[in-house]
């Protein structure tokens, strides 16, 4: 694998243009190659027989590790096959070669030993076990680490491991999220790598927008003001825009991981709630399918469960995108830090009345700074203005916030 | 099947392997005109005369000397313990002699000798005529140790015992005489070094033998009451121990109990727990316990002899540690 | 007695006294191992008294038990054998000086505890009477033996049961470092036996004649009529207790040895032939060549014989 770039440290070979067996002249492609900045042909550098290809399309691989030997037809390269393969293949570069694996020489027992005495069992990782336990633990696949110990002085005995079993057994996955993985490219790979040198460790950046918040304000007073009047509020409007919004750009519903980004299939929006000694997150779960009337009504309970502390754990957890409104304390404009694992978080701002020109004229129009902090790893630029668009979209165009 | 006394099975055995081979001997204090101190040898000197049956001054090395002298030429001797704590006296004779003349003669001489007698505590009879030193015997390489629980065990196995040519400590008991048990008519033998579960069960194996056989399966109808079902292993045969027997049982029940009269240090119960560590170690889910007199001669006071000794409380408590209970 | 047995009973007395000889110089080049006890100067007791029984008759004795085994017609290349810690000794290397054993010629044995064996020998006594058997066993032990508890419940129990056991008491004086006045309430170790009513007398040990005219007496009447008897044979080791054991020094003079070794039962009874002209000073010396000649083969055959194999370590514990 060449390093095709300078700052290349390992190559993806997309596909192999050329088999084993195949006469090579010098500047053949031999394969398509995904750098770290784009996608290459990898081209022969001298004339031969491909024999032998060791690793495969779609495989990622170290710069320097051999991918392929290029030589004569009756050439003997089962020193450098051998050399490859001792090679360790996460190293940057040709790794040092290992010694060489001895078999351990046949203990001898003596012939006093009586035969067929089962032999010791591995030493124990600290964890105070009976002997039972540890193998039933063993069998069923069942980490000891994970296991609460009832015996004296903390042992493991068999009834906790049947405990743990059952239990594992028994319960569902309640509060984590469902998602799917997506592994990253490439480029994707490099610019979570370069963001985080810069900005350490999630790499924000900041996108601004401002809001016309009229339209909104109106149908949150038409619907207090109806027989039977439904209480709504901005947080709750905006909550439900967001729920549209990140619909339609997933990319802002999802976590950075080092395996891939995962796109979480619910929307759980943790709305910051200010408490004398702090911060607290409360989690709308599944606003991707609840209506305005249904969310605002979690909100308002939520909220006062946030406030007199009586917020259970599953309800302030699990959060996939997070609100954080500071408008009520005269605020105009705010930058908020993501919470981690999520991608992004929205800073909303007060609703001020403000001069707007519009068809030429001067208006006075209540306006809202909405500020959204984004995780460079998952997301860029483009897409979050984008996704500020859509969300002043719903806010602007407030009829698409009652539907279902 | 026939109803015995422990005491009538063990004088069958006599009766019928003396009339069987007449190389067979019984020799000791008091077993022949006194019909033998505790009844076992009752009837014999009638039936075989004083040249089989034969009455000892006290004199246990000069005694058991001669039944090792009369081994050297060919006959089978009996040789009877009043208490085995006597056997203290002929220790000389059977660990430097019995034991050691076929390995020392590179095999030119066999001792088929059997030295038999009750031993463990009775009641009340102090420290001198209470110990149990089994493990003393076991201890010893090349001699063999057989503790019956019952008539039937007691018949089948003291007939081995005289079988085969090696010297061999038959311990019997004194409270164990007069129990009752089923034994099979005819000739019938019981092997020597074959442990015999008593009691099955799932939950924790209880290992005795001798009058201790008797406590434990008394303190499994106790545990049973509560849910908790023990397996009874009657070893029969201290050694060679019958390990198999035992480790198949633990791997089942995850848990043992060893319960007998003689002390704690070097105890009989030490050997089968090491052993039992050593090849079934992942079997267990608790340590193995034991019940054992506590590390004092016997006392005479009843009250203390009984403190001193296992008792049904103990036993019981010891299988609840193994549940963790 | 015929001419040609007396000659084998200085045949005998020699090939003892050239064996122990030897003995003493394998245990100094380390051949032979742990503890070995020579019978020189003792040899008239085993000789005159063994000569006195039938093939079939039995013994046992203690530790220093090289002289009553070869007296009892055991294969000098055996014994040496069986001393190296060879596969071809008598018990494949497994007993030792202390224990050699030659069942087939009816030596049963040497024993290491002191007094152990008593037990042992009433109990062939009463094995041998109890199958109406015409043998005896001869029993030999050493003074030192007769104060423990084994001896006292023996004879009691051979005297009462009148077991065709003969206790030999091979009186040397010395048991190890203890003079027989320091050990024992009384010096005339023959009366033990008044404390079972039991028939005893004293010999002089270091005449080889005189203790098989005893012995062939009381064997003759125990035959008849089973029943112990007690004979003290007067003797002297000139070696020390063993071979760890200086010869003087310690507890003896080099005077009073050399003044015991006047009387050297091999010499005396050399002379006796000679005297008699039962045998000539050259076939005197033939028969110690001959004996000289015979200690060397066994040496060699020991030598050759091979280690026992390692498996051979757990043969013979039980069947």
């Amino acid at each position: 694998m060449p390093k095709l770039t300078d700052t290349m440290t390992e190559g993806v070979v997309i596909k192999w243009h050329k088999h084993e067996g195949d006469r090579i002249e010098s500047g053949d492609a031999l394969a398509e190659i995904e750098t770290d900045k784009a996608v290459m042909d990898l081209e022969a550098f001298g004339a031969g027989t491909l024999r032998k290809i060791l690793v495969p399309d779609q495989s990622t691989v170290p710069a320097g590790q051999l991918i392929a030997v290029i030589a004569a037809p009756d050439e003997d390269i089962a020193p450098l096959l051998a050399e490859a393969g001792a090679a360790s293949p996460a190293a940057a570069r040709p790794a040092p070669k290992p010694p060489a694996a001895t078999p351990t020489a046949p203990s001898t027992s003596p012939a006093a030993k009586p035969p067929g005495r089962p032999t010791a069992p591995p030493p124990s990782s600290g964890i105070k076990t009976s002997p039972l336990a540890r193998r039933m633990a063993e069998e069923a696949g069942l980490d000891l680490a994970t296991v609460t110990p009832t015996g004296p002085g903390g042992r493991i005995i068999k009834e906790d491991v049947e405990q743990a079993l059952t239990a594992k057994r028994a319960a569902p996955k309640v509060s984590e999220p469902v998602y799917e993985v997506r592994p990253l490219s490439q480029i994707r790979k490099t610019i979570a790598r370069k963001m985080t040198q810069s900005k350490a460790p999630v790499p924000h950046f900041y996108v601004t927008n401002e809001i016309d918040m009229e339209r909104a304000l109106t149908v949150k007073a038409e619907l207090a003001d109806r027989e039977q009047p439904i209480k709504v509020t901005v947080t709750d409007l905006i909550i439900r825009a967001l729920a549209v919004a990140l619909t339609r750009f997933p990319q802002f519903n999802a976590s950075f991981q080092d395996e891939g980004i995962r796109y979480h299939q619910s929307i759980h929006i943790g709305v910051a709630v200010g408490l004398d000694e702090g911060l607290i997150v409360p989690v709308l779960r599944d606003c991707q399918s609840k209506g305005l009337i249904q969310l605002a009504e979690e909100a308002r309970l939520l909220f006062e469960r946030a406030k007199s502390r009586r917020l259970q754990p599953d309800e302030y957890t699990g959060a996939t995108f997070s609100l954080s409104n500071l408008g009520m304390e005269d605020v105009e404009q705010f930058s908020a830090i993501i919470t981690p694992p999520e991608a992004a978080v929205l800073a909303v701002g007060k609703i001020t009345q403000a001069p707007v020109v519009e068809n030429g004229r001067v208006a006075v129009r209540r306006r809202m700074m909405t500020t959204l902090s984004c995780d460079h790893r998952v997301v860029d630029g483009l897409q979050a203005a984008k996704f500020l668009q859509a969300l002043k979209h719903e806010l602007e165009e407030p009829t698409g916030l009652l539907l279902p | 099947m026939t109803e015995l006394l422990y005491r009538e099975a063990l004088n069958q055995a006599l009766r019928e392997e003396m009339r069987r081979d007449d190389r067979i001997f019984l020799m000791g204090e008091e077993v022949g005109f006194y019909d033998g101190a505790f009844k076992v040898s009752k009837g014999l000197l009638k039936e075989f005369g004083t040249g089989r049956v034969i009455d000892t001054p006290i004199t246990e090395a000069g005694f058991t000397g001669v039944g090792i002298g009369a081994a050297m030429v060919g006959l089978r001797p009996v040789i009877e313990m009043m208490t085995f704590n006597f056997a203290i006296l002929a220790l000389d004779q059977i660990v430097n002699n019995a034991v050691k003349i076929r390995y020392m003669s590179g095999g030119q001489l066999a001792i088929p000798i059997v030295i038999r007698g009750p031993g463990g505590p009775s009641r009340q009879l102090a420290a001198q005529h209470s110990q149990s030193l089994e493990s003393l015997f076991c201890h010893i390489a090349g001699l063999s140790v057989i503790a019956p629980a019952t008539p039937r065990d007691a018949k089948g196995l003291l007939k081995s015992a005289i079988r085969q040519d090696n010297p061999v400590i038959f311990i019997e008991g004194q409270e164990l005489y007069s129990i009752k048990g089923e034994v099979p008519d005819g000739d019938y033998t019981i092997p020597i070094g074959r442990a015999e579960i008593k009691r099955e069960g799932a939950d924790v194996t209880v290992i005795a033998w001798s009058k201790m056989l008797l406590m434990a399966l008394r303190c499994a109808d106790r545990l049973s009451d509560e849910g908790v079902h023990a397996e009874v292993i009657d070893l029969r045969t201290l050694k060679p121990l019958d390990l198999p027997t035992l480790i198949a049982s633990v791997r089942k029940t995850g848990r043992a109990v060893i319960v007998e009269e003689g002390w704690e240090f070097c105890g009989v119960g030490a050997q089968i727990a090491t052993e039992l560590n050593h090849d079934a170690f992942d079997a267990f889910d608790a340590p193995i316990e034991r019940v054992t007199c506590f590390e004092v001669p016997t006392p005479y006071a009843k009250h203390l002899e009984q403190l001193a000794l296992p008792t049904e409380t103990r036993v019981i408590e010891a299988v609840k540690r193994t549940l963790y209970r | 007695m015929a001419g040609e047995d007396q000659i084998a009973l200085y045949r005998q007395m020699v090939l003892i006294r050239r064996f122990e000889e030897k003995c003493a110089e394998m245990y100094a080049l380390a051949k032979i191992g742990g503890f070995c006890h020579l019978y020189i100067g003792e040899e008239a007791v085993a000789v005159g008294a063994i000569s006195a029984l039938e093939p079939d008759d039995y013994v046992i004795t203690a530790y220093r038990d090289h002289g009553h085994c070869l007296a009892k017609g055991a294969d000098p290349k055996r014994v040496m054998a069986e001393l190296f810690g060879r596969q071809g000794g008598l018990c494949k290397g497994k007993g030792g000086s202390m224990h050699l054993f030659d069942v087939e010629r009816r030596f049963m044995g040497g024993f290491a505890i002191v007094g152990t064996h008593i037990g042992l020998a009433t109990g062939i006594a009463f094995g041998l009477k109890y199958q109406h058997r015409p043998q005896v066993v001869l029993c030999f032990f050493g003074e030192g033996a007769v104060p423990t508890g084994i001896f006292h419940e023996s004879m009691n129990i051979a005297a009462l049961w009148k077991l065709p056991v003969l206790f030999i008491c091979e009186n040397n004086r010395y048991g190890m470092g203890t003079p027989v006045e320091r050990a024992s309430a009384i010096y005339d170790i023959a009366r033990t036996a008044l404390a079972y009513d039991m028939g005893h007398s004293t010999v002089d040990g270091m005449d080889v004649l005189a203790v098989r005219d005893a012995v062939i007496r009381v064997v003759r009447d125990m035959r008849n009529d089973p029943h112990p008897y007690f004979l003290e044979a007067r003797t002297y080791r000139y070696m020390g207790h063993s071979m760890s054991d200086p010869a003087h020094g310690h507890y003896r003079t080099k005077e009073e040895i050399d003044e015991q070794k006047k009387r050297d039962p091999i010499h005396v009874f050399g002379r006796h032939l000679t005297d008699r002209r039962v045998a000539t000073a050259e076939r005197l010396l033939q028969l110690d060549q001959e004996a000289q000649r015979r200690v060397q083969e066994a040496i060699e055959f020991a030598d050759a014989s091979p280690p026992a194999p390692p498996e051979e370590l757990f043969a013979d514990v039980a069947s």
